[in-house]
């Protein structure tokens, strides 16, 4: 385990050519002298060391070093959350390095099942090598430079934290840290002390970005960062899509994702965020996503985690303004050895105010995958509406799957429902389609693509035929 | 999580009333019980006194008002002469009944001689453990408490004074329902009333629990009932929940059914300030069926709290919940349910559905419905719901010349129906409905 954890940025050397199959039999080291390393573990230092790499205004230093206190304060949540937890090692995690610094592999070093996994998903040459860490960044400045400036040019900011904080503190202070404080759980104080990266983003009023925003169009962005920070805030009337994450295996080292999203919807706005999450199977990623809606503003989170050891995350909505919507799509796959502990949070605050959550899970081998959710409804509002719905299937006999709901309704004047059901795949479903010709594997990737279909149509399109072709990879081998 | 607050922690915040002295008491007052009993009871009370308060971050009692579980203040009943307990619920004919007034015999009506030729036993406790001490070893709170309560239900079996003892014999079949009726008196009086139901292989019983305070007056009741049936019983069980408004309520409920085995219990709940249910169901052999029933009308300014784990531990068991809640005034309820199905419990159908019905502005429903299933041929399902009266229903009959009141009335009597009618007994559904209008008339 201490292995695995020390890999995170190191420098393999040439006696391990398969660096990220076999980590806990390596021989790795590091070099010290790096300028912009903050070392393995955590301390006061290393978040002093984070803020002046940055060049950070007092008021940010400050709020790391609270947060760092508050990180300490708390204890790990293993009295509900799986006691996995306490597998994490933090005295072994590297905190920042720059991203110049980042390791660089040569693409032979890569594992041949990644590799043959971006073959069968058709990844561009190009991004393959980006994802498989061998280089540290993703150029893509000249295939979307186009929409960078189409963008800016309708007045949208769209910068990483560091940059949001210092040339913007004028939008960005007033939400930063408002929708998730930084005392909400252990690893949002993590975050709040070591973040660096992610995407800070201001949509103008009544601007409508017709292209959904990617977080790798951004070059020289630290956007698979362990530790990335996400603030989007749609002013009045204003419409966004977000996209993060891809389909293909996420091939990192790191075993540590802790990242902070909060999003803003001002009166009327609309907000739609993405999620496709593959990370490598040792990363614990334990993410806190949640949006604060406006009047008659709309947040809606499409939530999709395939890969991780340990995922939890449980996006949510806070519904502040009358009428409010908020939704949660959530799909998630657990295969052997997987904790897939996902789910949503409706918190209705104002009347009138509607949400909706649909969950489906998939659990292959003996993976586990866990719906947990609060729908909370408080005194004297009227009209508000919740419903939502969780499937949970089955593919093999030890296959395991966990739903942990909370609903709190107060008062005679709204509706509230929630439904969940677990169930296998059909053998006659199956014995039909072998009939027909098509091998059993293939006739169970067939019938698990048609239980999510519902939901991956609400995808881009080039996401969705990502998703079908990975379901496909994942399902391979589970029956049989 | 006991380590959160050590500090304020003190011995008396662990026991209240329950003291050493007062165990030593209740020890004294048991002449004649066996010496393997007095050991047990010895055994529950140190885990009684170890064993922490339930806490802020314990899961199994979130959303409950912990501050409203205290201990102080309450002390076992005294042994006074017991009033002849009043025939609770209007059921022409009982097969027997039994009474227990402060937790002490007040009085019975015997079995006919045709049953009690059978084998049939219907007694007390107390006499059960020098007759039927195998008996009484083998059931007698034999299951896990996996629901939070273990401190209490420690603390019934330390305290427990006497209770019903219910035996029915291989292949008989009792008929009418057995009444057992179990009261307390008395402000600061504790009780610990006790229901141990034993059906053998292919046996027939219906047992009926009623909870009844002789005073308006806070009362403590810490009770358990124990429900086995053997391979191919039947076992119908209700119990209807009257104590009084200022009563703290803890009962803890366990069922364990076996091969081709049914058993439907249902609970009723009309009182107590805070009260407390939890109910486990253990599936062992494949065939089983347990269907786990409650009503709970939640008035003025009381907190019911009903906690459930349905565990299908073989194949091709059965379990069907259905809980509903008719909230009014500044009531609160709390629901959590699991369905647990063991690795290799193939073919389990279980359901779990809780439905709150919302008639105040003021109430709060909390609903957990879980699941954990480790096997996948199976069918699992479950169901939450909050909402109002249905407005079209309302106007239905307010278009028919209702008043408002009766018309509430009507309807949720109409939502408790779908439960109510599920017993097979008309007579004591019809005991049962005459019981809650007490409490629904608005």
């Amino acid at each position: 385990m201490s292995d695995i954890t020390d890999t995170n940025s190191l420098v393999t050397t040439a006696e391990n050519p398969v660096s990220g199959i076999d980590q806990s039999s390596g021989n790795f080291k590091y070099d010290m002298t790096y300028d912009f390393d903050a070392g393995t573990g955590l301390n006061e230092r290393t978040v002093d060391y984070i803020s002046s790499v940055k060049k950070e205004a007092t008021w940010l230093h400050d709020f790391r070093q609270n947060a760092l206190k508050t990180f300490f304060s708390k204890p790990l949540p293993t009295h509900w959350a799986t006691k996995d937890l306490e597998n994490i090692n933090f005295d072994k995690i590297r905190y920042y390095l720059s991203q110049g610094l980042k390791p660089k592999r040569t693409w032979d070093e890569v594992p041949e099942d990644i590799k043959r996994t971006f073959e069968r998903l058709g990844i561009p040459e190009q991004e393959r090598k980006f994802l498989a860490g061998v280089e540290a960044q993703f150029d893509s400045e000249a295939a979307y430079s186009n929409i960078k400036e189409a963008v800016a040019k309708q007045g949208v900011i769209f910068v990483n934290s560091t940059e949001g904080l210092r040339e913007h503190p004028e939008i960005f202070r007033k939400y930063f840290g408002k929708v998730i404080p930084t005392g909400d759980n252990k690893f949002s104080a993590l975050n709040s002390a070591v973040f660096s990266g992610g995407s800070f983003i201001y949509v103008p009023p009544g601007v409508k970005v017709s292209h959904p925003l990617q977080a790798y169009f951004r070059i020289n962005a630290e956007n698979f960062g362990q530790f990335e920070r996400t603030l989007i805030i749609c002013d009045e009337g204003a419409e966004l899509t977000y996209m993060e994450g891809c389909t293909a295996p996420k091939f990192s080292t790191a075993t540590l994702h802790s990242a902070v999203v909060e999003l803003v919807a001002l009166k009327g706005a609309k907000i739609q965020y993405i999620t496709v999450q593959n990370w490598s199977s040792n990363v614990f990623n334990l993410v806190t996503k949640r949006g604060l809606a406006h009047e008659e503003a709309e947040i809606k989170w499409i939530d999709c985690n395939i890969g991780s050891r340990l995922t939890m995350k449980y996006p949510g909505v806070v519904l502040k303004g009358r009428k409010a919507r908020g939704e949660v799509i959530s799909i998630a796959l657990a295969n052997d050895g997987q904790h897939q502990d996902t789910g949503a949070k409706m918190i209705h605050a104002a009347d009138e105010t509607t949400s909706t959550v649909v969950s489906k899970s998939i659990s292959v081998g003996q993976g586990r995958a866990t719906y947990r959710g609060v729908v909370h409804i408080p005194r004297h509002l009227k009209g508000c509406k919740n419903n939502t719905e969780c499937d949970a299937l089955l593919i093999n006999t030890n296959s395991r799957t966990d739903t942990y709901p909370a609903i709190t309704v107060r008062g005679d004047r709204h509706a509230v429902q929630h439904e969940a059901s677990v169930s296998k795949v059909s053998a006659e479903q199956i014995f039909y389609m072998q009939q027909r010709g098509l091998t059993e594997g293939q006739a169970m990737s067939l019938s698990v693509n048609g239980f999510i279909n519902d939901l991956a149509r609400q995808f881009p399109m080039e996401y969705s035929v990502e998703l079908k072709r990975l379901i496909d990879l994942e399902m391979e081998g589970s029956v049989g | 999580m006991a380590a959160s607050a050590p500090t304020l922690t003190t011995v008396a915040d662990l026991v209240g009333g329950f003291t050493q002295e007062a165990f030593k008491a209740h020890l004294d007052s048991l002449s004649g019980a066996p010496g393997w009993w007095l050991e047990r009871k010895r055994a529950a009370y140190a885990r009684f006194e170890s064993l922490p308060m339930p806490g802020r971050t314990d899961e199994g009692w979130r959303f409950s008002n912990i501050s409203g579980i205290t201990l102080s203040g309450f002390s076992p009943a005294a042994a006074a002469p017991a009033a002849q307990a009043t025939a609770a619920l209007g059921v022409a004919s009982p097969a027997a009944t039994l009474a227990f007034d402060g937790g002490r015999p007040a009085g019975s009506s015997p079995l006919s001689a045709e049953l009690a030729a059978k084998g049939v036993v219907v007694s007390t406790l107390s006499e059960s453990l020098s007759r039927h001490p195998e008996l009484m070893r083998e059931h007698f709170m034999a299951q896990p408490q996996k629901l939070g309560s273990a401190k209490f239900a420690a603390l019934h079996e330390a305290f427990v004074q006497d209770g019903a003892f219910i035996f029915v014999p291989k292949g008989v079949e009792v008929g009418g329902p057995i009444f057992v009726v179990h009261s307390a008196s008395g402000a600061g009086t504790a009780v610990f009333p006790h229901t141990l139901v034993i059906a053998e292989d292919n046996a027939q019983v219906t047992v009926v629990d009623h909870f009844v305070s002789r005073d308006g007056s806070r009362q403590f009741a810490c009770g358990a009932n124990d429900l086995y049936a053997g391979h191919g019983a039947r076992i119908a069980y209700a119990a209807a929940q009257c104590w009084s408004l200022e009563a703290l309520s803890l009962q803890f409920n366990s069922t364990v059914v076996r091969r081709d085995a049914r058993v439907q219990s249902l609970n009723i709940h009309l009182g107590g300030k805070q009260a407390r249910h939890e109910s486990l169901s253990q599936l062992q052999a494949p065939g089983g069926f347990s269907e786990m029933l409650a009503v709970t009308v939640a008035s003025g300014a009381r907190e019911f709290d009903q906690r459930t784990l349905q565990i299908h531990q073989a194949p091709n068991t059965k379990s069907d919940l259905l809980y509903k809640n008719a909230l009014l005034d500044q009531a609160r309820t709390i629901f959590s349910g699991l369905i647990i199905v063991d690795p290799d419990a193939q073919k389990t159908d279980a359901y779990q559905s809780n439905r709150n019905l919302m008639l105040s502005d003021d109430a709060e429903s909390n609903s957990l419905p879980g699941l954990e299933i480790q096997a996948n041929d199976v069918r699992c399902t479950h169901g939450a719901t909050s909402a109002r009266i249905d407005a079209e229903q309302e106007f239905y009959l307010k278009s028919r010349g209702i008043p408002p009141k009766a018309a509430n009335e009507l309807l949720i009597f109409g939502f408790f129906e779908e439960v109510l009618s599920r017993l097979e007994n008309e007579e004591l559904q019809a005991a049962l409905r005459d019981l809650i209008r007490t409490r629904i008339s608005l």
